[in-house]
């Protein structure tokens, strides 16, 4: 029988805020155990939570760019489980009236394109961190992470293959980034995904039994687990068996999942009307300066550049994978740079740079107007591209002067004719087998003498020059 | 409402309480009594009443994304029931 999977996706995303959703505690990543937390984040009695404007505000940034509808009257619920990892015994979320719903996006994917609808988009608090000690046979809570806000992303179950959850994902990944809700930090926690899955003969209509994945922490866990969890259902249903509904772990190390949870530990979480955060209505104004200060998105930015400076796609892809990559290039373009220069020396120079020092581009120091002005000193002849690179290499760090740098070093392109006849001259005369060589044929010879004439001139000569000059000399005579 | 003792079950299970066998039959009844309590709002109609969820007409209390000083960590781990030099302590939870 040939079988199919269905998938959906739960996707918790740590918001870029600089303090917690309900109270100003930093949101910053490590930290001493227990001294990001106050009275509100540790559930203390008495403590009132009070809602971060900014949490909203992103939240709706993102619901609007999954092209969610928004929700006028938004409420927040408690979500009732007794684990240590929630001081409350609760996590404040939303389950009745989330900020958005019903949305949808577009997937392009090598197989073609997949539309993935969004169920709906919620606010809620991240819960704490537990870790067991083996010596005292006890747990230690720390409650850093307890109310960092994150927003919960769930899918219609509209994905087939694993393929299309990568796509999902990194597009997801993207928006978010863009838009500046969150750095999507898989290593630090800050994107995190379960993922729900069933099997059903192909061309059936009903969902097959469906077990929920946690712990997928890298898009090729994700991928493998999938593979694997399709697999195991469709063995199990081929030898007759039935799917339990359950909550499955992946673990990395066995390259399988197993059972977290058992049966009768059904989920109940007794949801209720939050009672200490009074209700969000959105004021259609707010809404509308919100959508008209949306930033522009990666794919309007990727067609945007082949239209406009007819770079090719690849050039556009790398450009734009990174927000403050594409804001770097806008920078050089706007100072002057010619778009495909500074594509190139960001694809080449920048990116090499940026991985040679493990680097992020927004970790990066070196500014907009170092590098244009770099390139335009290659355009206007005064640097030739070798020795840019140079230049490039000892600014990079701090954001050096250019002009100051090439002066001090005296690294100004040689393009007084006068002064590479010369040193073609004295190049000729030093290697007298090399012209004889290249005159009886050998045409590889003239790059050696090429390079000869550069070094007399410190690799300071325009390159272009060098060699109109020499192969006059040779042809000459 | 008729509280059986597997509800009882349920719910102590939910809020890791370990009741002993001989106590979930007294507790049902004491449970079915409060509750029964309550029965009486049921006498009402309120088909046509919006549920309430908060009792006072304020709507949106925001506050400012502004990082504000974190607790002394000390006086936060001075409530705890148990705890040791850095963290909150509680009996094993984890596998
Ligand atoms: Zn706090």
């Amino acid at each position: 029988m040939n079988w199919e999977t269905v998938i959906g996706l739960e996707t918790h995303v740590e918001l870029a805020t600089k303090s917690k959703i309900f109270c100003g505690c930093t949101t910053r990543f490590g930290g001493a155990p227990n001294t990001h937390c106050c009275p509100v984040c540790t559930g203390m009695p008495g403590a009132l939570p009070v809602l971060n404007q900014a949490v909203l505000e992103y939240a709706v940034r993102a619901g609007v760019a999954l092209n969610c509808h928004i929700t006028r009257y938004s409420k927040f619920d408690r979500k009732n489980y007794f684990y240590p990892d929630l001081p409350k015994a609760y996590q404040i979320s939303q389950l009745y009236l989330p900020i958005a719903v019903g949305g949808r996006v577009e997937l392009s994917t090598p197989s073609g394109t997949v539309s993935v609808g969004i169920h709906e988009l919620h606010m809620e608090e991240d819960a704490g961190k537990l870790v067991h000690d083996p010596w005292t046979d006890q747990t230690r809570a720390d409650y850093n992470r307890c109310g960092v806000p994150l927003i919960e992303i769930v899918t219609q179950p509209d994905f087939r293959t694993a393929d299309q959850v990568i796509a999902y994902l990194e597009q997801l990944k993207e928006t978010l980034q863009y838009l500046g809700v969150s750095d999507c930090k898989m290593q630090e926690g800050s994107l995190r995904c379960d993922v729900n899955l069933s099997v059903r003969p192909l061309g059936s209509r009903e969902l097959g039994t469906r077990t929920e994945m946690k712990n997928l922490n890298s898009f090729k866990a994700i991928a493998r687990a999938i593979d694997y969890e399709a697999r195991r259902q469709i063995e199990l249903l081929e030898q007759g068996g039935r799917v339990v509904q359950e909550t499955r772990r992946w673990d990395e190390n066995k390259d399988a999942t197993y059972a977290m949870r058992s049966k009768e530990d059904a989920q109940d979480y007794r949801y209720f009307p939050e009672p200490d955060l009074p209700p969000i209505e959105l004021d259609e104004g707010w809404l509308a300066r919100l959508r008209a200060a949306q930033p522009e998105l990666a794919p309007a930015k990727r067609a945007r550049y082949q239209a406009d400076y007819g770079l090719p796609a690849y050039d556009c892809q790398m450009i734009t994978s990174d927000r403050v990559l594409a804001q770097f290039f806008e920078g050089l373009v706007e100072l002057g740079a010619p778009a495909k220069q500074a594509a190139n020396w960001i694809m080449g120079e920048v990116l090499g740079a940026l991985s040679a020092r493990g680097m992020e581009p927004r970790e990066m120091c070196l500014s907009a107007g170092t590098l244009a002005r770099l390139i335009a000193l290659v355009e206007e002849g005064k640097l030739n591209r070798n020795t840019a690179v140079k230049v490039f290499e000892a600014v990079f760090d701090q954001d050096g002067d250019v002009d100051a740098y090439v002066r001090a070093h005296g690294l100004e392109q040689v393009n007084d004719a006068g002064v590479v006849q010369a040193a073609v001259e004295r190049a000729i005369q030093a290697h007298p087998q090399s012209v004889a060589d290249f005159r009886g044929g050998k045409e590889k010879v003239f790059g050696f003498l090429v390079g000869q004439v550069m070094r007399e001139l410190k690799g300071k000569a325009d390159p272009k020059l060098v060699n109109t000059l020499l192969r006059q000399v040779l042809g000459g005579t | 409402m008729k509280i059986t003792t597997e509800l009882i079950a349920h719910i102590s299970q939910l809020s890791r309480l370990s009741l002993p066998e001989g106590e979930q039959a007294a507790m049902a009844a004491q449970l079915e009594r409060i509750v029964d309590y309550m029965d009486v709002l049921s006498r009402l109609d309120t088909g046509d009443i919006e549920p309430m969820s908060h009792v006072f007409p304020v709507r949106n209390v925001l506050r400012a994304d502004e990082e504000q000083p974190s607790c002394d960590r000390e006086a936060l781990l001075a409530n705890a029931p148990a705890r040791d030099e850095e963290s909150f302590l509680t009996p094993k939870s984890v596998e």
